[in-house]
């Protein structure tokens, strides 16, 4: 979960700083992959696919799915963590 | 010289026998305006010994990345620097997916892991999430989960896995060039015991690895040899980090030529639309590829990226007259 103050400033697919130019490919591909960087802090997440939807973890920041809300009760298990 | 469509029309429509490699290297060359034509004869093979159902499948991935083969097309493999991190999907996880690629109107969940083979742990969550599965929906269940043992075989057999994927991914002559920490035999060998032990192949590749327009052939009649009950079809989707990250998006008339040089290779077998179609293809390709020997999509996502909406080809299939398989039936 993103804490309060936190703003988006890395891109989820490419990892590098939002103020860097070239992302314009990034949207693009946005459309056929998940989010793969934490826009909060650049962090790799670990990623799940499903037939219908994908969640994201990030350690610090918490979880993402599909359906665009920050959730804390994913089933990743925690083994994936590390 | 005979037209090799004409060919096709009395040696694959009438008589029902695939084309060897010699006839397919001759249908990959067709020239882009006898394509249309291609399409048509292998639509008509796919209509005449399939019929007009498509089978629907939806899949996941139970364990992710961190694989230690080094399959060069794979953003799984542990050996590239992918930004793909590891993850593992727990039953209940697993039991959600199921339910929801059911309600897709899906007859085929397949379960998939990026293991060399399975292990203890792995053997133990496919068998708690195939029975939990099977518990809560109906629906057909499948297993990809690499290279197996007789032992691993006999125990897929008894809990009920219908059917096995285990793609040999191109021709054997290419196969080096793509893997080295494994042989095409060694795949060819696990395909055997699944067929030895009841339960469905499913053994397809990836098209656009760089291989020759021969090589093409040669997998399609490889595939023809080992007679596969479904064959996936995945075009390249270049993976950031692989040692095929920068190799260019096959080009779609290629794509269409080989979808139905491999129908004309396989009348009979499920001919599946699988990853890389969006890119290579679009939406007109994807119309064009049901319309040109392909009787069975994966719908909605795949196992690390993301497809078109499983409403989209739900509803093509719809306009086309396709109607999705159902589960009691058998292609
Ligand atoms: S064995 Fe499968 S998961 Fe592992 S690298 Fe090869 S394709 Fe990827
Ligand atoms: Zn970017
Ligand atoms: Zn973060």
């Amino acid at each position: 979960m993103s804490g309060a103050g936190d703003e988006a400033m890395f891109c989820g697919q490419c990892g590098l700083t939002l103020a860097e130019p070239r992302h314009e490919g990034c949207a693009l591909r946005a459309t056929l992959e998940p989010p793969r960087y934490c826009t909060f802090c650049g962090r790799r997440m670990i990623v799940q696919v499903t037939p219908t939807g994908w969640w994201a973890r990030c350690s610090r920041h918490g979880d993402l799915t599909s359906a665009g809300s920050a959730t804390s009760d994913l089933e990743l298990d925690d083994e994936a963590l590390g | 010289m005979t037209d090799i469509l004409d060919t096709a029309r009395q040696q694959v429509l009438e008589e029902g026998r695939g084309l060897d490699e010699r006839q397919l290297r001759e249908v990959l060359t067709l020239p882009d305006d006898r394509l249309a034509d291609l399409l048509q004869v292998a639509h008509e093979v796919r209509m005449r010994w399939c019929g007009p159902e498509v089978e629907v499948e939806g899949i996941v991935s139970v364990k992710t990345g961190g694989c230690p083969e080094d399959c060069h097309f794979c953003s799984q493999s542990g050996q590239f620097q992918s930004p793909v991190r590891a993850a593992w999907l727990d039953i209940p996880s697993l039991v959600k997916a199921a339910v929801e690629t059911a309600a897709t109107g899906a007859t085929e969940f397949c379960i998939v892991a990026a293991v060399r083979g399975p292990d203890a742990r792995l053997m133990k969550q496919v068998r708690e999430g195939v029975a939990a599965i099977r518990e809560a929906v109906d629906i057909n269940v499948a297993c990809s989960l690499g290279m197996l043992t007789q032992e691993q075989v006999d125990e897929l057999a008894e809990i009920g896995v219908h059917r096995y994927n285990h793609n040999l991914e191109t021709a054997r002559s290419y196969f080096p060039d793509v893997v080295t920490t494994h042989t095409w035999e060694e795949r060819w060998e696990t395909l055997t015991m699944v067929r030895d032990a009841g339960m469905e192949v499913c053994c397809g590749g990836i098209i656009g690895m760089g291989e020759t327009i021969e090589q093409r052939a040669e997998f399609a009649a490889q595939l023809g040899e080992l007679g596969p009950d479904e064959v996936p079809m995945n075009f390249l989707n270049p993976r950031p980090g692989t040692p095929f990250g920068d190799l260019p998006v096959m080009d779609s008339k290629d794509a269409l030529r080989t979808i139905a040089a491999f129908r004309l290779a396989l009348p009979r077998t499920i001919l599946r639309f699988a990853g890389g179609r969006e890119i290579t293809l679009g939406d007109l390709g994807t119309e064009q590829g049901l319309l040109g020997g392909i009787n069975a999509v994966i719908v909605g996502n795949y196992l690390t990226t993301l497809g078109r909406p499983a409403t989209s080809d739900l509803d093509l299939l719809d306009e086309l007259s396709m109607p999705v398989k159902a589960l009691s039936a058998t292609l």
